[in-house]
């Protein structure tokens, strides 16, 4: 499968990746040379085969309804760049 | 019931659908062990997992689990015993971690019914497309200041449960009849608080018009509406606008919009056109959820009467009316109120009391039935003294007002005031005497064959006796002397 430029934009896009114009040939060859290698593995006949979502014998864990955690609104917000009165600030998202 | 938008070249009908959006009831978050108490400060009830940290792992709470498939046996809906959670992705300030874990193609629950009460007393059935759980996100404030958005964490990550139903609503009552009984539901399974107001339980509406007997046409998605009424309200203003634009020649788009409270009006949330492509996939941090029969069976055997088999019970044990039995359930303490009352009693008295008197009141005075000042006992004792004679159902609701006011026994108040009926002949008598006494010429006229006006006697004999005579006995004395 090949993908082109509309299709990379996009996708840089929902990533909220800023890729200039003159990039989008390149990344499309490396992408679609991605997808093209991963397609072999169309070629397998997985006919009646249960997808695997894991390579463990595991199930999910389940935890108690206990609260364990928060009460670090210091730790939390550490990185914070910008952090008022206990909030996160961003610049604003609406008009 | 039907409900047609008249056009100019015919007749629409309205479809519509409900995704409801309800907050679990649980201690901890879905992922994390932060607690999903309301109020705290910003920040404070927020784990690495909730604020999206790197390397942080999911994992899952038993409670969640437990409250979702609780909710699906309450709405009779098929319980899937595996389930997959997946990511949603998309940005957003409130939402850390980039995306939201939720379930897409293999959900919790499956297809299930609500039965919806009318308020002509009849029923419909809706269905429930699916169930499923998912992260909330967090909170953004854009009023705090002129050019930041704030950010407060503590929501992200409580559990939510999608609520997602077919179509098959045609009216904005059969929606508002969905939502009520829907909250109804959860509230005696104790999943979800069911407070709209607060945004415990919130609602996208989806809208769509057609000509009778086609098929589906483009909808509409109304984000966010947070009562019944506004449920109502944007259902009608936008079936409205889908018929003027087709009806001047124009299209719909499909997309988002919100409702204006204020305008009464809903309107485009301009997104971005690649804005709903979420791209899910499963999540690779979490396995499927599993879970055995006995697990279902276990809450299977907790599950509390829901109001559609009480409202059953209220009819045939009794012989409520559905339109009173449908009021009673409608919250589980008016039912248990109602039951209380009813208890060795005359089950229609008291619902009547119950419904119209009680209800009545609280609704004058903004109170709920958990702060009646008249409790069920008194009520119940009230209904007593009418059964043995001692109030007419005028004195007793006179009696009534006094104890929503006091909060007083009916036995005091009756004691108290002397608010005895008068049952003793003599007394009546002499009453009936007197104002056959002072009225000679409506006396003639009665007799004369003008029976009405021995309305207007009574009502003579009961303003002498302040109210406190039996209005039957009075009737009885006053023909026996006028007619013969």
């Amino acid at each position: 499968m090949s993908l082109d430029n509309t299709t990379v934009r996009n996708i840089a896009f929902l990533a909220r990746i800023d890729v200039p114009e003159a990039e989008l040939p390149g990344l499309a060859d490396e992408l679609s040379a991605i997808l093209g290698f991963v397609e072999q593995l169309g070629e397998v006949d997985t006919k009646g085969v249960e997808p695997m979502t894991s390579v463990t014998e595991m199930a999910l864990r389940w935890r108690e309804d206990a609260i364990t955690d928060g009460g670090q609104q210091d730790k939390v917000l550490a990185n914070a760049p910008d952090a008022v009165e206990g909030y996160f600030t961003v610049p604003k998202v609406v008009e | 019931m039907s409900y047609v938008i008249q056009g100019e070249t015919g007749d629409w009908e309205v479809v519509i659908g409900l995704e409801v959006h309800a907050q679990v009831i649980s201690e901890a978050k879905l992922f994390s062990g932060a607690s999903t108490k309301f109020g705290a400060e910003p920040n404070d009830q927020v784990s690495f997992v909730d604020a999206g940290f790197p390397g942080m792992l999911p994992v899952i709470n038993e409670k969640a689990v437990e409250q979702a498939v609780r909710t699906g046996l309450g709405l009779k809906a098929q319980i899937n015993h595996r389930s997959v959670f997946a990511r949603k992705n998309y940005f957003y300030a409130d939402l850390p971690q980039g995306y939201q874990i939720s379930q897409y193609e293999l959900p919790i629950v499956g297809h299930g019914t609500i039965i919806l009460d009318m308020p002509d007393g009849s029923t419909r059935e809706v269905g429930i497309e699916r169930l499923h759980l998912e992260q909330d996100a967090g909170k953004s404030m854009h009023d705090q200041h002129p050019a930041k958005t704030f950010v407060d964490l503590n929501r992200s990550g409580v559990a939510l449960m999608e609520i997602v139903s077919k179509p098959d609503m045609r009216t904005p009552e059969e929606a508002g009849a969905y939502l009520r009984k829907l909250r109804a539901i959860l509230r005696y399974l104790g999943t979800c608080d069911g407070n709209m107001e607060e945004g415990s339980m919130r609602c996208d509406v989806n809208v769509s018009v057609r000509r009778p007997d086609e098929g589906f046409r483009t909808r509409c998605e109304i984000k966010n509406v947070n009562s019944v009424r506004f449920v109502m309200q944007a259902i009608e203003y936008e079936a409205k606008r889908h018929v003027e634009v087709y009806e001047s020649g124009g299209k719909i788009e499909q997309e988002t919009r919100l409702f204006d409270p204020s305008k009464g009006e809903t309107r485009s949330l301009r997104t971005k056109e690649n804005a709903h492509d979420y791209r899910y996939f499963p999540d690779p941090d979490l396995l499927p959820l599993e879970f055995d029969d006995a697990f279902v069976d276990g809450i299977r055997a907790t599950l509390p009467e829901l109001p559609d088999e009480k409202k059953q019970r209220f009819i045939s044990d009794y012989g409520l009316s559905p339109y009173d039995a449908t009021v009673l359930v409608f919250d589980k303490e008016s039912a248990a109120y109602f039951e209380q009352v009813a208890e060795g009693r005359d089950g229609k008295a008291a619902a009547n009391w119950v419904t119209t008197n009680l209800f009545g009141a609280l609704n004058k005075l903004g109170k709920d039935i958990g702060e009646s000042p008249v409790s069920a006992k008194q009520l119940g004792q009230l209904i007593d003294l009418i059964s043995d004679g001692t109030l007419s159902g005028r004195l007793a609701k006179e009696v009534f007002e006094i104890m929503i006011e006091t909060g007083d026994d009916p036995a005091k108040i009756v004691d108290e005031r002397g608010m005895k009926q008068v049952t003793d002949t003599g007394a009546i008598e002499k009453a009936v005497d007197e104002v056959i006494a002072a009225n000679p010429d409506k006396v003639a006229e009665v007799q004369g064959g003008k029976e009405k006006l021995l309305g207007w006697f009574t009502g003579q004999v009961m303003k002498a006796t302040q109210g406190k005579a039996n209005p039957q006995a009075v009737n009885d004395v006053l023909k026996k002397k006028i007619l013969g």
